[in-house]
Order: C-alpha cells, then sequence, then structure tokens
C-alpha cells in the first residue's frame, strides 16, 4: 500500500490493508496481535502508513494490551487469526463484562477451508458465546467501513466489538473508496472505576446485567442501522446472508432478495422475521456451522438452512448454486496441485533426518517445520496447536514403557516457544519425567510460517527496530533444565545426532536450541542486524562527543 | 467501457511469481476505470506448493473467486501444473502456457511471468499505457527496464 491515504481516494487495497487504513483513520492508539494467516497483513500494513502496530508473545497478552488501552480511553485494535481467538478467549469473556471506556476491536480472521490452519472452527460461535457484537464484511470497502462503524459501536456503548474477517476478504483485493474518519478519537485518560473493572463475583453479577443490557440497545440499533441491508426484490426467494458468502449469493441468484446481516450479532430478530415473511422460500446461506440458519429455526421461523456437506470447505458460486436447488450429489473433486515443502536448503531438514533415523517419537508444534512431517521425512507425530508439543511429549514420557519413552522429543519453533512454551517448559521442570526429556527449540530467527514476522526471541520489533533480545539459554536454564546446548544441526549434523543420542537415555532434561537462519529470512536479517549495528555505533560516537 | 466481467486465473508454483503477476493484471484494469476484484490463497505459497490466483474485473464484480470452469482465459506459468488447473478454465476459454513465451529471449528468466502477461494483454481490453503503469507500481525501479521488455516480448511488439 502507499504512503498515500487520503480520503475520498479510489484504492485498490486488501481487506486487511483496509482494516489498517480504516483504524489509522479511527485515530488507533495503539494496535497490537499475534501473527497468523490471514490476519497478519493488518499490523504489517498498519506500521507501513506509520501506525502504532506491535506485535505481542500472543494473542492473549496481545488482547490484554488492547484492553489496558481502552481502560485507558483509548482506541485500540487487536489482530489475530481464528485459533487465536482461543487463546485470547479468557481475557475476552470478561472484557465483555468489564466495557471499555475507549473503544476496542478485536478482527477475528476465520479460515473455512484451512487454507492455511488446523481447524475450521467458526469464530461466530464466539459473538454468541461472549456476548459481544460482531460485524462481518463482504469486500475491502466494507472491511474499511465496518472497521470504522466498529469502532463507534465500540465506544458509543463502551463494549469490546468483533470484526470477522474470513481468507476471501482477508486476501482478496477490491476497490475502496475510503471515507475517512467519522468522529473524533477520545482522549486517553485514566477514570477510576474499582467496581466496573475488578471483576470479583460481586463486581462481575451487575457486570453480566450491563452487559446483557447494552446487547438488547444494539439489538434496537441493527433493526434499523443500514449495516444490515436488503438488497434486490422479488418475492419467490429470499436469501438470508453474511460476510463473503453475499458476493457469492449475488452472483449465484441474482433474482433473489437478500437480507446481509452486516451486524451479525446480535440478530435484528424484527427485521429477520419481517423479511421472512416477504419470501415464499427463505434461504440461509452461510459458511461454516449452521450459526444462522440455527438462530433463524430457533425464532421459529420456516427457513431453510444448508445440507451437512457444505458445512465443510469455503462456499463459492457453484457451491451457493447448489444448496439453492438442493443439490446433495456428491460435488467434483478439484484437481490436486503440488503441496507445500519445506525449502531445499532449510536448516530444518538436518533435524528431521536425524529423528527419523533414530526413530523418535515426535511430538510436534506448528510452524514452517511441521511440513517436516510429510514423506519422505515423516519426523513427527502430532501436532495440534501452538504450544502442544510440550505437554504431549510429557505425557507421553510419563506413561510409555520405558523404552518407548526415552525417544520421546518434544519439537517447537522459535516463535512458537515464546507464543506458549514457556509454560510447558516449566512443567517439564516441575513435574519431571523419570526419563527425562528432550525438546528441541529450532530457532530459525524468524516466524517463517507466516511471512518473517519478528517476536521476542529476535530482539527486533515488528518494523524491525531493535528491543531487548529474548535469551532463550538464560531463560531455560532459569526454568530449571538440566542441560541447554545451542548447536546448528545444518552446519554439524554428525554433532547434532551424536548430542541427541545422548540427551535421549540420560534421564535428564536438556533443550537442544537448533540455531540457524531461516534460508528466506537470512539475507533480510542479516541487514536489519546490519542497521543494528550502525546504530549503536552511531550512538556511541554521538555519546563520546 | 465493457458492461461483462473477465475472469482470468493465473497459476504456477510457490516462487514463480504468480501473486506479483496477478497483482500488476489486478492493478492494470484498477487503473482503467474497472471494478476489480483479486482473490487467492497464498498462505504456503513461498515453499513450492501449487498457488492460483483469481481477478475478476468489469462493470461490478461480486464474488472475488472466479467460479470453477468459469475462467475465460487462465495463465499457467508452469507446465506441470496445466493439468491441475484446467478445470478452471470454461469449455471455450484460452489457455496460456510458458512455451507461448520465448524463454530465451528473455534478459532475465524471473521475468517471465510478466512476459506471460504480455501474451495476456492481447486479449484484455486494458490499454498498455494502464499495464505500464501497473508494471511500475508494483515492482521495484531497478526492475522495470527488464519487466517492460519482458512484457513487449509477450506482447509481440
Ligand atoms: C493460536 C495461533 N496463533 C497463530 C497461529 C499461526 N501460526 C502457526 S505457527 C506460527 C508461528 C511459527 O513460527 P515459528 O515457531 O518460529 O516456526 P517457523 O514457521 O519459523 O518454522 C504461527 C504464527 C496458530 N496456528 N495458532
Ligand atoms: S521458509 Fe525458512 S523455515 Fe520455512 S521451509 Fe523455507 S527455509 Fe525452512
Amino acid at each position: 500500500m502507499s504512503k498515500a491515504y487520503l480520503a475520498r481516494e479510489r484504492m485498490l487495497l486488501s481487506g486487511d490493508q483496509a482494516v489498517a487504513l480504516a483504524a489509522l483513520h479511527a485515530g488507533v492508539a495503539l494496535a497490537a496481535g499475534y501473527p497468523g494467516t490471514p490476519s497478519t497483513e493488518i499490523l504489517e500494513a498498519l506500521s507501513v502508513l506509520g501506525g502504532p502496530a506491535q506485535w505481542a508473545p500472543n494473542e492473549k497478552v496481545a488482547l490484554e494490551v488492547c484492553m489496558g488501552a481502552a481502560y485507558g480511553g483509548a482506541r485500540a485494535l487487536c489482530t489475530m487469526k481464528h485459533v487465536g481467538v482461543n487463546v485470547a478467549a479468557d481475557p475476552l469473556f470478561t472484557v465483555a463484562y468489564t466495557g471499555v471506556s475507549g473503544a476496542l476491536v478485536l478482527i477475528s480472521a476465520d479460515d473455512p477451508g484451512m487454507a492455511s490452519s488446523q481447524n475450521e472452527q467458526d469464530n461466530r460461535r464466539y459473538a454468541v458465546a461472549a456476548a459481544l457484537p460482531m460485524l462481518e464484511p463482504a469486500d475491502s470497502q466494507e472491511a474499511y467501513d465496518y472497521t470504522l462503524a466498529a469502532f463507534e459501536l465500540s465506544q458509543r456503548w463502551g463494549i469490546p466489538t468483533i470484526l470477522r474477517m474470513t481468507t476471501r476478504v482477508c486476501h482478496g483485493k477490491s476497490v475502496v473508496v475510503p471515507g475517512g474518519p467519522t468522529s473524533e478519537p477520545p482522549q486517553p485518560g485514566f477514570v477510576r472505576d474499582i467496581a466496573g473493572r475488578v471483576m470479583i463475583p460481586a463486581h462481575a453479577r451487575p457486570a453480566h446485567r450491563r452487559l446483557r443490557a447494552k446487547l438488547a440497545e444494539i439489538t434496537a440499533f441493527g433493526e434499523t442501522s443500514d449495516l444490515n441491508q436488503v438488497v434486490g426484490e422479488g418475492t419467490a426467494l429470499g436469501i438470508v446472508t453474511s460476510g463473503i458468502c453475499y458476493q457469492h449469493v449475488r452472483e449465484a441468484a441474482p433474482e433473489a432478495k437478500v437480507l446481509k446481516l452486516g451486524l451479525s450479532y446480535p440478530l435484528p430478530e424484527q427485521r429477520i422475521r419481517e423479511f421472512a415473511a416477504s419470501v415464499d422460500r427463505c434461504v440461509v446461506i452461510e459458511e461454516g456451522d449452521p450459526v444462522l440458519a440455527d438462530a433463524l429455526a430457533a425464532m421459529g421461523l420456516q427457513v431453510e438452512g444448508k445440507a451437512e456437506m457444505y458445512r465443510f470447505g469455503e462456499l463459492n458460486v457453484a457451491r451457493v448454486r447448489r444448496i439453492i436447488a438442493r443439490d446433495e450429489s456428491p460435488e467434483p473433486v478439484p484437481a490436486r496441485g503440488k503441496p507445500p515443502q519445506l525449502c531445499d536448503g532449510c536448516p530444518y531438514r538436518r533435524v528431521f533426518e536425524t529423528l527419523t533415523r533414530l526413530d523418535c517419537i515426535v511430538s510436534g508444534d506448528i510452524g514452517c517445520y511441521t511440513l517436516g512431517a510429510l514423506p519422505p521425512l515423516s519426523g513427527m507425530d502430532s501436532q495440534s496447536c501452538m504450544g502442544a508439543s510440550l505437554g504431549v511429549g510429557l505425557g507421553l514420557r510419563h506413561v510409555l514403557p520405558e523404552a518407548e519413552a526415552k525417544r520421546v522429543v518434544s519439537i517447537i519453533g522459535d516463535s512458537t516457544f515464546v507464543h506458549s512454551g514457556i509454560t510447558g517448559l516449566v512443567e517439564m521442570a516441575y513435574n519431571r519425567p523419570a526419563t527425562g526429556h528432550v525438546l528441541i527449540i529450532l530457532d530459525n530467527g524468524t516466524t517463517a510460517m507466516t511471512g518473517q514476522q519478528e517476536h521476542p526471541g529476535t530482539g527486533r520489533l515488528l518494523d524491525h527496530e531493535p528491543t531487548h533480545k529474548l535469551d532463550f539459554p538464560a531463560l531455560c536454564r532459569a526454568i530449571g533444565i538440566d542441560d541447554v546446548t545451542t548447536i546448528d544441526a545444518a552446519a554439524d549434523p554428525e554433532g547434532f545426532e551424536r548430542l541427541l543420542v545422548e540427551a535421549l537415555g540420560d534421564g535428564r532434561l536438556h533443550v537442544l536450541i537448533a540455531k540457524r537462519p531461516c534460508l528466506l529470512a537470512a539475507k533480510r536479517i542479516r541487514e536489519y542486524e546490519r542497521r543494528a549495528e550502525r546504530q549503536d555505533g552511531a550512538l556511541e560516537v554521538c555519546g563520546n562527543e | 467501457m465493457s458492461e461483462r466481467v473477465y475472469n482470468v486465473v493465473v497459476a504456477g508454483l510457490g516462487g514463480q511469481g504468480v501473486i506479483k503477476a496477478s497483482d500488476i493484471l489486478a492493478d492494470a484494469a484498477f487503473r482503467s476505470g474497472y471494478d476489480v476484484k483479486k482473490a487467492e490463497i497464498h498462505g504456503m505459497s513461498q515453499r513450492g506448493g501449487s498457488v492460483s490466483s483469481d481477478v475478476r474485473f468489469g462493470a461490478e464484480v461480486l464474488s472475488p473467486m472466479v467460479p470453477p470452469g468459469e475462467a475465460d482465459i487462465l495463465v499457467v506459468q508452469e507446465a506441470t501444473q496445466i493439468d491441475a488447473n484446467r478445470d478452471r478454465l470454461k469449455p471455450d476459454g484460452l489457455l496460456i502456457v510458458p512455451d507461448d513465451i520465448d524463454i530465451d529471449a528473455l534478459a532475465n528468466r524471473r521475468s517471465a511471468n510478466v512476459a506471460m502477461l504480455g501474451v495476456l494483454s492481447r486479449h484484455l481490453p486494458i490499454a498498455d499505457e494502464q499495464w505500464h503503469e501497473a508494471i511500475r507500481a508494483n515492482l521495484a525501479e531497478n526492475l522495470w527496464e527488464a519487466n517492460l521488455a519482458a512484457f513487449a516480448l509477450g506482447q509481440g511488439g
């Protein structure tokens, strides 16, 4: 995105870029998140625009930092992928109770069809579960408009607001004409409110009631707000939909009358009833879970949902046509493309070759290195969520017969280790398996999986400027690990293998840090390091004068 | 300006510049005043897997994804990926393949993606000026000359 960001200029933007631009226009004081496809580019774009964007170690911390900013009266933006909301769910459910005095907008970037995710959970459920309003843009223009609307709504009711995007909205590009800011951002300042923000039961009970009262008001707002729209005429076919599905629907059924829910929670029940009554046949088109269909059925409406087969994967124009035609015949299977693999010369290759040769039982984690699970390496036995390599590996060590237990290794990337591996390492030292344990940290100096983002272990901020660098060996020792060794497994595969063989069976607690930069990031990392050195040098010169 | 919607799919392998080519195409259509939408899956594109990107433009574009079997033109940058993408193309659609350009005539093989845009340009209502501007806007300045030449080569000019 260019640095030009004047209002009313026609631009071609991805949904992620549009959110960044709107956040800037809304006067966001702080934006925090953790990388995750398809949300990552929001904070990167905001930073390029000169906005206040920062990576947090994980999504929970990101949300908590944003809560603080919004308690301080500022506008805050928090970005993450759908599974990130699981990590941030604990604060999320309770900041719903406390509310905020500035504004807090949470981006949940869902990935129906799992282009790059471990599951296709439908985060519309979080709006219902946490009792928070949710907006669902259908293209980049709406990503822009709804981000502004989300800040307005959040501030007006003092309620965190979720903007749910999906892969096609995040990464798709379309034309945006930015309208510019609609209101002045508030001035940060602290106003004490102990009963409102300290959620002991005595305070939380009335807070829950306040939350429900806000939702009731927002429901009334949704009944008349133009965030929800009826498009088209005709009475034969009516379709209720939200988000990207709206586009597929308009194309698949141009003759249909469509109720598009931009504010998809809380539902404008009155409007939905009127719409359903105005058409002969009312169909709900939604990707993922039957969230809307179930809600409308629970309202007692005669609406048709989709067949179960369409719960899986993303929708597109062809599938929407089939749903409308009640076609449940098997779908054509798309031709298989070439799967991704570890780059030739990836520093991880040697590590996985060794693990496979030694027939280790590998409790894995998420990142580029998960590709090590694919043949011919086949070097990983489990992978579920970020950080799970430690706990799962320890569980295996605890119960397996000794000979098998001694083959168990946990393996984790550097960014993932900081995200959610540290507490697992504490567990390793606390509930120590009888056979000891081995953790391999794959330190490639970046978050490669999502496109080379910085993290606390790289010692650089989101914009690659230097900051404090988390010292992995010192951290592991402080936690109580017996032996911490750093080695470049690609340069010294035999040394790495010797080390691993010894560590597997000696009953001690080991962390092996396999350190070598990601091949694709190495050049850039060197540039950042040189830039930092030059800055250090410049500072020293100044200091001497 | 044309009322119809043009559907183009660009496909290849990660690292071949599929996304870059589709960015240039979308930008050229955008600069021509069309409504444009572009969709792609680029999560794992860096690691050599299949990549494809859909670009649609016209008076009004709705879904960002070209429905299966509805692409007017399919540009495949890697011969081994033709079969995996053929079902994107409509029955009488146009297939553009690497053999359509003279790869040896390119100063740098890395601009093959842009040379193929040159071939594509012969079939789309987008003026040269917009193509050239889009190439400049999407590439670093030191790459302009080679890529404008590659584009011209593909155009047969
Ligand atoms: C809760 C959660 N947040 C974000 C992601 C997306 N994600 C998966 S792995 C990963 C980090 C990978 O970085 P690292 O551990 O350094 O491994 P690398 O990719 O560099 O090999 C991210 C951001 C996710 N799957 N789950
Ligand atoms: S991007 Fe980096 S970490 Fe990922 S496979 Fe390639 S070299 Fe390895």
